[in-house]
Parts: C-alpha cells; sequence; structure tokens
C-alpha cells in the first residue's frame, strides 16, 4: 500500500472517529454546564450532579436496572454457554436447524416485535396459568435473558469453535468422563469468553428501554424507561450528568476488561502459531 | 466427528440441549405465534382487551377468526406507507453505514495488530455506553438553538437557525451514529482475515489498485458486507427510540406506529397485525442473516 | 490400573491388539474399508499413508472417539466395542499434543491418574518418575505455552504414559516439530517407548518416520492396508505398485510373463528391447500383466555395453540431480520413458563419471528387481 493512500485512509479513519467521539464529548462537557440550556456555555458547575444524585426516582430506577442487569447477565450466561456448547459441539440433533434460527434471529429481532410478543405470552400465560402475575421485574429479567442469552451463546460458540478439539478429546482419554471434561477442561479454557458474555448481557440489559417498557408494570422503571420519559420532554443537563457517569464507568470498565482479557489471549495464543493443524 | 460421538455417549445429552431449547422455545417462538393469534381477534374493552378466537356456543366450538385488522392495515394511507418509510429509510441508512464503515473497517485490519486491538475496542466503547443516551446527544446538537444553528450563526453563514431536529435527515443521521458499530465489527472480522498476498498477487499479475479491490477484496468481503447489512437494516426498519427523539411528524416509521398503536390506542390486535406483516417483510433478510451468520462461525 | 475385566480367553503375545474386520462409513464415504490386524505385544506399529488415507480413523477407532460401523476391536483379549474412551486402557499422543492450557506440566501429568482416584502421594511420585524419564523435572511447574514443541512433545508423551496404559497412540507425532528436531526425537522416543515396554501405534505420512520408528509398518490407501511387514520387507519387497511407489522411489516396468518356472520369471516389456529376468517365482500364469519394479539404487549406470543378456538398459542422460552423498541420474529411454538411478560419489571430482547427453547403459541383477501383479 502507499503511502499517500494509507496517509488518505487513516485520515478518513480519523473523521470516523471524530463523528463517534464528538457527540459523546460535547454531552459530557456540557454535564458540567452552570445554565439550564445545555447547548449555551455559561460557565463551569458540578451541581447537576448533584441535583441528579437527589432524585430518588432516578435512583430507584438505576437500582432496579442494575438488579436486573446483574440477574440477566447471570442467567443469560449460564443458558448462553449451554446454547453455545450446543452449536459448536452437538452437530446436527432433531430440530438443530430451529435452535440455530431461535439464536440467531434475537440478534437482529426489532425490540417492538419482542416486546410486544412477549407482552402478549406473559398476558395468555397469566390468563391460562395464573402465572406470571402481572408484570415487573421477573418478567422484564426473563425478556432479558431470551435476547441476552443468543448474544452470549454467539460469544461462547465462536470461542468454542477456535478452541483446539483435541484437549477435550485428551482429557477424555485420560478418563474423565464428558460432563467432567466440559467442568474441569472447557470452563476454565474459555473463560475469559464466559467473562465477555457476563459483561455484554449485563450491558444490553441495563440499556434496553423498548423491551423493557412493553413488560414492565407499575413499580418496575427501568433506568432507561425515565430517562426517555424525561428526554422526550426536551433535554436537561440531569442526563448529560447522568450519561457521562455512565459513559466514564462503561470505559474504565471496558478498558480494564480489555485489556486484561486482551492480555490473556495474547499469553494463550502467542506459542499457538508453531503447532500446525491437523493435515 | 467427534461431535457425533459426544451426542452418542454423552449422558444427560438430551437435558444439556433440553434446557436452553424449551427457554427459547417458550420465550421466543411460542409468542410470534400468539401474536399471529391475537392479530385475528378483535379490539374489546376489557383486560385483556381483545375477543376470543374460539367460543363455545350452541354446544360447538367456532372460531372467529377476524381478517378485519389486515384489511384495516391495508386500506388505511398511514400503514402502507409507514411501511415503504420504514424500509426506505434503513435502506439507504445500511448503504451510508456501508460507505462509512468499510474504510474504516478496512483501514483497522490494515494496521499493525498492537494498534488493531486498540482502534476495536474504541468502535465497540461507544454501543457498549446507552443506545438512548448517544441518540439523546444528537438532539443537543441539531436543535433549532443547539450547537450546529449557533456555530453557523455565530460564523455568519446563516441568518436564521437550520431545521435540521425533527426531520427525517436528523433520523438517518440518529440510525447511522447508533448502528456504525454494528456494520463495521463483522466487515472488520472479515478484512482482518483476507491474506494480503491475494492483494500483492493481484497487483503483481497487473490489476490496478481499483481493479484489485472490486475483483478481489470485495468479492472476499461478501460475507461480511452482508451480515453486517443486516444487523443494521432489520433492526432499522422496527427502530423505534430514534425516530421518536430525533424524527419528526413527517416521519413514519412503522415501529413507531406499532408503538402509538399499542401504548396510545391500546389496540392490540392492530399492533399484532403490524408486527406480523413486518415480520413477514424482514423475513427474507432474517433468512440471508442467519445463513451468513451460520457460514461466519464454522 | 484400568478396571476392565478380563473377558474371553486371555490373548497371546502375538494378538495382543486384534482388529478384525472394522469399517467405518462416513456419509457414504469408506473411512476404513474391511481392515483386519494383529498387533503383538510390546512391538511398535506403523499405519502409514498419505492424508484421507484412513489411518486418523482406525487410530481414534482403538482410542475409542470414532465407533466402528462394523466390526470389532479386542484389546488383551477385551472386546472394547463399548466401551467409552474414558474408560479404555488405551492413551493417545494428540498431533497438536493437546496438553491443558490452564494446567502446569505437573498437573497435565497427573491428570489422567486423578481421574482414578489415585492416592496423592502415589501420583506424586509417580509424576516425578514419568518426568525423570522424560527429562522434563525441572519444567514440572511451568505451564505448557512457555515450552517449546520438542519440550511439549515431551510432557505430552509423560501424560499418555503415566496410567501405564495397554496401548500407546501415537499420532503423527512429530507433525508439530521443524525437521532437525525431528530426527533427535524420533530416536529419543522409541527408546522411551521400548524402556517402558508399552505397546504402541503411530499413524504417520512420513515414511522416514514408520521406517525409524517403527518394528512393524502397515502401509494404507482408500481405508485399506495394502502390505503389512517390517521396515526391511516393505521397502525391498513390495507387493503392489503403490506400496513400491509411496515408499522410496521405484522404476516400473509393465511387461507380460514370457517364461514362468518355480525358480526364475522372465518378463518382456513392450517399452524395452530386452528382457526382464527375476530369480523368484510367482503365484501367476504365462502371458499374465505384472510390473517390474527396480528401487534406483539398485541399478549401476557404465558406459560399456554390459554382457548378460537380460537387465540391461540403453540410453542417454537426460538430468543429473546432485545430492551430495549420492547423484540421482535421469536417463531417458529410446522411446522416451525416464529411468532413475543412483550413482554414489565416492570420489571428489570424477572425470569418467557419465555427464549429461552421454550415452549410458543401466543394469542390474536378477535378484533387483520385483514383480508385482497388482
Amino acid at each position: 500500500m502507499s503511502a499517500r493512500r494509507s496517509g488518505l485512509l487513516f485520515t478518513y479513519l480519523a473523521f470516523g472517529y471524530a463523528f463517534l467521539y464528538v457527540p459523546i464529548f460535547i454531552l459530557m462537557v456540557f454535564s458540567f454546564n452552570e445554565s439550564r440550556l445545555v447547548t449555551v456555555w455559561a460557565g463551569f458547575s458540578t451541581k447537576w450532579y448533584g441535583e441528579l444524585f437527589r432524585d430518588q426516582q432516578m435512583l430507584d430506577a438505576a437500582w432496579m436496572s442494575l438488579r436486573i442487569a446483574f440477574l440477566t447477565a447471570t442467567a443469560a450466561t449460564a443458558l448462553g454457554t449451554l446454547a453455545g456448547l450446543i452449536m459448536a459441539r452437538f452437530g446436527r440433533f432433531r430440530g438443530h436447524h430451529l435452535f440455530a434460527g431461535m439464536i440467531t434471529a434475537p440478534l437482529v429481532m426489532p425490540e417492538v416485535i419482542t416486546g410486544l410478543s412477549l407482552l402478549l405470552l406473559f398476558v395468555s400465560m397469566e390468563q391460562m396459568l395464573g402465572w406470571p402475575q402481572g408484570r415487573g421485574m421477573t418478567t422484564i429479567w426473563i425478556a432479558h435473558t431470551t435476547f441476552s442469552t443468543a448474544f452470549v451463546a454467539i460469544v461462547i460458540a465462536s470461542r468454542l469453535r477456535e478452541l483446539d478439539i483435541s484437549v477435550e478429546e485428551a482429557a477424555m482419554d485420560l478418563g474423565a468422563r464428558p460432563a467432567k471434561v466440559f467442568f474441569v477442561i472447557t470452563l476454565p479454557i474459555i473463560a475469559p469468553a464466559l467473562l465477555s458474555g457476563w459483561l455484554l448481557a449485563f450491558t444490553l440489559s441495563l440499556d434496553d428501554l423498548v423491551i423493557a417498557s412493553f413488560v414492565s408494570g407499575p413499580g418496575s422503571t427501568t433506568l432507561p424507561m425515565v430517562v426517555f420519559s424525561s428526554v422526550r420532554l426536551g433535554v436537561s443537563p440531569k442526563i448529560n450528568a447522568l450519561a457521562t457517569i455512565i459513559i466514564v464507568l462503561v470505559s474504565i470498565s471496558i478498558l480494564v476488561a480489555g485489556l486484561l482479557l486482551a492480555r490473556m489471549d495474547r499469553k494463550k495464543r502467542a506459542p499457538r502459531s508453531t503447532e500446525n493443524g491437523d493435515a | 466427528m467427534i461431535r457425533k460421538f459426544w451426542q452418542r455417549i454423552r449422558p444427560g445429552h438430551g437435558s444439556v440441549i433440553a434446557i436452553p431449547y424449551l427457554w427459547l422455545l417458550l420465550f421466543f417462538l411460542i409468542p410470534f405465534i400468539i401474536v399471529l393469534k391475537i392479530s385475528f381477534a378483535e379490539m374489546q374493552l376489557a383486560m385483556p382487551p381483545f375477543t376470543d378466537l374460539t367460543e363455545y356456543a350452541e354446544e360447538r366450538l367456532q372460531f372467529n377468526v377476524n381478517l378485519g385488522n389486515y384489511l384495516y392495515l391495508l386500506t388505511d394511507d398511514l400503514y402502507v406507507s409507514s411501511y415503504f418509510a420504514s424500509l426506505k429509510i434503513a435502506f439507504i441508512s445500511t448503504v451510508l453505514c456501508l460507505l462509512i464503515g468499510y474504510p474504516m473497517a478496512y483501514a483497522i485490519a490494515r494496521s499493525s495488530p498492537a494498534v488493531r486491538t486498540g482502534l476495536l475496542m474504541l468502535i465497540v466503547l461507544p454501543s457498549w455506553t446507552s443506545f438512548l443516551i448517544r441518540v439523546y446527544a444528537w438532539i443537543g446538537i441539531l436543535k433549532n438553538n443547539g450547537l450546529i444553528n449557533n456555530a453557523l450563526m455565530a460564523m455568519g453563514i446563516i441568518d436564521e437557525p437550520l431545521h435540521i431536529l425533527h426531520t427525517n435527515f436528523a433520523v438517518y443521521i440518529g440510525i447511522v451514529y447508533a448502528y456504525l458499530p454494528f456494520m463495521i465489527l463483522p466487515l472488520y472480522a472479515n478484512l482482518v482475515k483476507l491474506d494480503y498476498s491475494l492483494l500483492e498477487a493481484a497487483s503483481d499479475l497487473g490489476a490496478r489498485p481499483w481493479k484489485t479491490f472490486l475483483t478481489v477484496t470485495l468479492p472476499l468481503t461478501k460475507a461480511g458486507i452482508i451480515a453486517g447489512s443486516m444487523l443494521v437494516f432489520i433492526p432499522a426498519v422496527g427502530e423505534f427510540v430514534i425516530p421518536e427523539l430525533l424524527g419528526g411528524p413527517e416521519t413514519l416509521m412503522i415501529g413507531k406506529v406499532l408503538w402509538q398503536e399499542f401504548f396510545n390506542n391500546r389496540d392490540w390486535p392492530v399492533a399484532s397485525a403490524v408486527a406480523i406483516v413486518m415480520l413477514l417483510l424482514l423475513v427474507v433478510p432474517m433468512v440471508l442473516f442467519h445463513h451468513y451468520q451460520n457460514k461466519e462461525l464454522e | 490400573m484400568n478396571a476392565i475385566p478380563d473377558a474371553g480367553k486371555p490373548a497371546t503375545k502375538a494378538n495382543y491388539v486384534q482388529i478384525r474386520n472394522v469399517t467405518k462409513v462416513f456419509d457414504d464415504v469408506y473411512a476404513v474399508d474391511d481392515v483386519s490386524l494383529d498387533i503383538s505385544q510390546g512391538e511398535i506399529f506403523a499405519l502409514l499413508g498419505s492424508s484421507g488415507c484412513g489411518k486418523s480413523t482406525l487410530l481414534r477407532m482403538l482410542a475409542g472417539f470414532e465407533a466402528p460401523t462394523s466390526g470389532s476391536i479386542f484389546i488383551d483379549g477385551v472386546d472394547m466395542s463399548s466401551i467409552p474412551p474414558y474408560r479404555r486402557p488405551v492413551n493417545m499422543m494428540f498431533q497438536s499434543y493437546a496438553l491443558f492450557p490452564h494446567m502446569t506440566v505437573e498437573q497435565n501429568v497427573a491428570f489422567g491418574l486423578k481421574q482414578e482416584g489415585v492416592p496423592r502421594r502415589l501420583i506424586a511420585d509417580r509424576v516425578q518418575q514419568l518426568l525423570k524419564l522424560v527429562r522434563m523435572q525441572p519444567y514440572a511447574r511451568r505451564k505448557p505455552d512457555s515450552l517449546s514443541g520438542g519440550q511439549r512433545q515431551r510432557v505430552a508423551l509423560a501424560r499418555s504414559l503415566v496410567k501405564q496404559p495397554k496401548l500407546l497412540l501415537l499420532d503423527e507425532p512429530m507433525a508439530a516439530l521443524d525437521k532437525k528436531l525431528r530426527e533427535q526425537m524420533q530416536l529419543e522416543l522409541v527408546d522411551i517407548i521400548e524402556s517402558v515396554g508399552v505397546t504402541c501405534v503411530m499413524v504417520t505420512h512420513d515414511q522416514h518416520e514408520a521406517m525409524t520408528m517403527a518394528n512393524r509398518i502397515g502401509v494404507m490407501d482408500e481405508g485399506r492396508i495394502l502390505q503389512i511387514g517390517t521396515p526391511t520387507e516393505i521397502y525391498e519387497m513390495p507387493n503392489c505398485r503403490f506400496t513400491a511407489g509411496f515408499v522410496g522411489s521405484v522404476n516400473l516396468f509393465e511387461g507380460r510373463v514370457v517364461e514362468d518356472e518355480p525358480g526364475y520369471v522372465v518378463i518382456q516389456s513392450e517399452d524395452l528391447p530386452q528382457k526382464l529376468y527375476i530369480d523368484h517365482g510367482i503365484t501367476g500364469t504365462m502371458d499374465m500383466q505384472v510390473w517390474v519394479a527396480v528401487r534406483p539404487e539398485k541399478i549401476l549406470v557404465r558406459r560399456q555395453r554390459p554382457e548378460s543378456e537380460y537387465n540391461w538398459l540403453q540410453g542417454k542422460v537426460r538430468d543429473i540431480a546432485y545430492f551430495g552423498s549420492h547423484s540421482i541420474y535421469h536417463v531417458a529411454l529410446p522411446g522416451g520413458r525416464v529411468v532413475m538411478a543412483h550413482v554414489s560419489n565416492q570420489q571428489r571430482d570424477c572425470e569418467d563419471c557419465p555427464t549429461w547427453e552421454d550415452e549410458v547403459f543401466l543394469s542390474w541383477e536378477g535378484n533387483s528387481g520385483v514383480v508385482l501383479t497388482r
């Protein structure tokens, strides 16, 4: 590649990153604005952060969202790991086409459709079985777990597919039963993928507005729902403050996790390059 | 081959499959059947606000299948034009994402491995922060007294503010901004696997750079292009938050229509019919996505 | 060590491992086609063949990772068909070595014993013993990714020997090593295996590896075993064209039997003016189509016409490939076909050695050729 062309490419890249990050930086800068107008700078202030932390509705919703996200991430990691294992290792069983479809479809399914369909399911179940009674945290948790499972399954399946299968065979050859192979060999090796799956499910749940709006009930308002109803009425520096906190927290945890995973990966993969594939 | 073996001898193999399988059947597949069922029902003022499809009257089981909701969708101009507008907006946004995302993915894939991880992380990072907040960020920028208008007026380029927010233009910006990472990731995954010596071979054989790109790079990254495009197009068709916050009264998108039908009009049967028609429109893109996604994984 | 009940009568030394009419079909493809084979106790047996010939599938059936479509496998008299890999007295050294990346060398070697609930003290002793055997004691607490290829191979070997298996399987043991290390490790591996005395089946596509390491070799092609024999037998007395060509290089002359006596045969080839004389009888009939195989190193290159009536050819030197210790002459016969002959380079510069475009005579003894009927 000529230097001129690679220069052009990287200028383009720089503009791309600017497009992605400038709006976020503006958002963060104006969270420290003195004025209520989020677009005119009127001096530095942290008063909106103070106001944010006095907003009980916001705090309750945040707590609700965090609890749901934690439960979702945990359940989705368990279910998604099983689903990923099935996709990567179980080959063709009866109904595997349908199973693969139910894993990929949630990745792209428009949220309004997922939300509506789950709500109608819960209403019908309540009519027929008497459960779930009304809607709330449990129904949101079920909804979030369902679509997060698909994402976790994809993460796990692609990790399992690049794992040398003879490592599992070796364990079995040395006397470990299949279930033991999974827990003693496979799981520890793919632990980083499990962690990224968990984090992914956590943020997916924390971020969801549309599906939660359909399946939530009174008393189970999540943070995105509060933010949305506030944003609909117009811009507010309090939301900027909240956004700044979220962005900073997410960036820090992503960077830490990313560096950690990259290091684990490098360590694990570097010597692999000397090993040839099967003939 | 080992897979077959695991399948044969693994004790409790069935139950390993059963847990996620049943969960997905119950909470992903069956709900669509219920949506289909309710789309044939009629609205009523009760809880739940729709009629039963089956009725036991005059000692016979009767089916009350009602196609009225679908006829209503066809006859009311609002729905038909909303579907078309959604497909159009999603399509144009996808093309824009591809045009912006492909060179970016290419540049990242061509950078040195040490930098690559960092660059990629910077692409992913925004999508891990809140979607809602990233859409919200544009309100402050695009408003009549927002940053762009203030800046342009301060520079004396315009006298009165441009009307950008609450237009389709703002919706395009929002969709491209929010979905760009989903385009870049599969493209990158494809481009990084591309053997660079193939490009060198092509240019060694006399192909000009542009020709090399069209005849070698592009066909070899087809799977990534399709996967990325579907990851943008399909959810964008049903997008609600972006048209709601950035779009205006003229923005008719079907996700927004469904939301209003459900929450404002409380007409669950019509909302269900809207969802079913949307699903039918998206079947082909979804099958395409499924096909290339699976290929990518194998 | 392994809790396998001794069913049936005990195996003799010669048929310690019995493979009986084993066939494996994958989606209508016969990966292994009716293979029967006996392996005796303590021997190193190599399955030799190109990739896709079925040798790996056969090995995986011995390990229990694949089930035969039909046929059966007995080890020390016990039918293996219903025994899963984790209960077979068989251990395998994998091509990629398949060391557990999250465990130390010590833990890797101990893994097999742990699965059986061996007391910890005994495990520690046994692991030390094995690490000493493969000279890896100093690396006991290292993780596999900090080891070199040769070291990893030794750990893999120790791991697969720790349970004292009745049968050790080696899957392309040298494939992950570079060429220099390969030759050294071949001998070292054989030393260790022989000192332990374990019966061993290995799979390789490399004829030198098979000949260096194995007591007996089975040559496989398209799912079938074509010939079984010691390295010398396989090389000197191939029983078919495939074996002759796969193991070493060979000149093949097609012809028909014109004299068939118990002690010798004479073969007339259409390509060659002289008849071919082979000093062993064959089971065949007059006028049947056969091939005569002559190894290049058995052929003498001379400027003088040989006196004999049989077994010589005249041609022109087309090419000389110089290998240092010897050269390979490519000699074109008048009909156009090319015959290869080794010439050993005993002198530094040989003035009357034939060179490019020289007319030469090629000849060989009556006991050098082999008649092949298939």
